[in-house]
């Protein structure tokens, strides 16, 4: 649902920066969505198809990167990778975590001619 | 796997072959862009700036989220009512259509503003500016904003707010917590609503604290029946800890 929102917003830093560089073709996007940042990809790529058209991205290539959930742990200072959002350190099964990387989401880069 | 170049989905830093000195870098006709920019950064800086605005006003500004039926107005109604003489209270209401939650509101004698969202299933920081510029709260005011009744979506959308107070009730089930946890992890309070009904549903009510705060340890909890009018102290108290009294008083 929110998906929709999160495509637009990035038609709108895609054509701002595009607008910027004088461009008047998006050959490429890159994006960063981690799997801990609230992105269902089925109804973002949905989105995406049915939201792009007629505009400048139309015809880009997209390409997502999508960095995997990793928490370190505030009681025992160890890292781990972190799968859903409630799981606890499986070293000392404290619920007490820093995310330190899975919530990105963000425009990375665009090729433009 | 990424869905458009089939490239698996462990890209590392070291393979970015877009890295280069300055902004952008052309080659021959292509010009590389790197944007590195947040896709909700426009949201975040007009909720920055609704929090400028609070502040500059000394307003405590809570925002209401739940799925909906867990009682969220009625909660509201009922809070507006007991503590009219303490606070100017200001309230603006969000859902998809029909201003039946603000007529509520404004049956209590509290200035109020309806948000309608159509299709959409959240507010946002831009929403709240236009809201914001028709209600005029007054300086050291309680302004609640009632969100579109979803766990999912409102959980991304930082609206500016002081504090964000999740509500959940015991007719719905005690692992709420688990299956919405951005929602959950985003809040500072949650009120578990309806204890009422605590005998005739099969609601484990230790175990739905146990399950918020697996998701967020700091989650403050309070339970309360809006209708049976109990537990409302604690919701009261909580609040009023939270007013920021204005200097000179």
């Amino acid at each position: 649902m929110h998906e929709l929102s999160i495509v637009m917003s990035i038609l709108d830093i895609a054509k701002s920066e595009a607008l910027k560089a004088n461009a008047s073709q998006i050959n490429e996007i890159e994006l960063e969505i981690g799997t801990l940042s609230g992105i269902d990809m089925d109804s973002f790529n949905f989105a995406w198809r049915e939201a792009i058209r007629g505009t400048i991205l139309e015809n880009s290539n997209r390409i997502v990167f999508r960095p995997q959930g990793k928490a370190s742990c505030l009681g025992c200072d160890q890292s781990f990778d972190l799968v859903n959002r409630f799981d606890p350190c499986p070293f000392c099964n404290s619920h007490f975590i820093n995310i330190i990387q899975g919530k990105e989401l963000k425009v990375k880069a665009l090729v433009v001619n | 796997m990424c869905a458009t170049c089939g490239c698996s989905s462990n890209h590392s830093k070291a393979q970015d072959h877009h890295h280069h000195a300055g902004n952008v870098h052309n080659s021959s006709e292509r010009t590389i862009i790197d944007v590195e920019k947040d896709i909700l950064y426009e949201n975040n800086m007009l909720a920055q700036r609704n929090r400028g605005y609070f502040d500059a006003k000394n307003i405590l500004c809570l925002n209401l989220v739940s799925s909906p039926g867990s009682g969220k107005t009625s909660l509201l109604e009922k809070t507006l009512l007991d503590l009219k003489s303490e606070f100017p209270f200001f309230v603006i209401e969000g859902d998809q259509q029909t201003s039946n939650d603000a007529d509520r509101i404004h049956a209590t004698g509290t200035k109020v503003t309806q948000i309608n969202t159509g299709k959409g299933c959240h507010l946002d920081a831009h929403m709240i500016i236009h809201a914001l510029q028709g209600l005029k709260p007054s300086e050291n005011a309680v302004l609640f904003i009632e969100n579109v009744g979803n766990l999912v979506c409102p959980a991304m959308f930082d609206l500016g707010e002081n504090e964000r107070v999740v509500i959940m009730s015991v007719t719905e089930g005690d692992d709420k917590p688990l299956k919405y946890p951005d929602m959950f992890a985003s809040s500072s309070l949650c009120i578990i609503n309806k204890i009422d009904l605590l005998p005739y549903v099969p609601f484990d009510i230790e175990k739905a604290k146990e399950n918020a705060l697996k998701v967020n340890p700091e989650l403050k909890i309070i339970e309360l029946s809006c209708t049976a009018e109990t537990g409302l102290t604690h919701w009261y108290e909580w609040l009023k800890s939270k007013v920021i009294k204005p200097e000179f008083e």
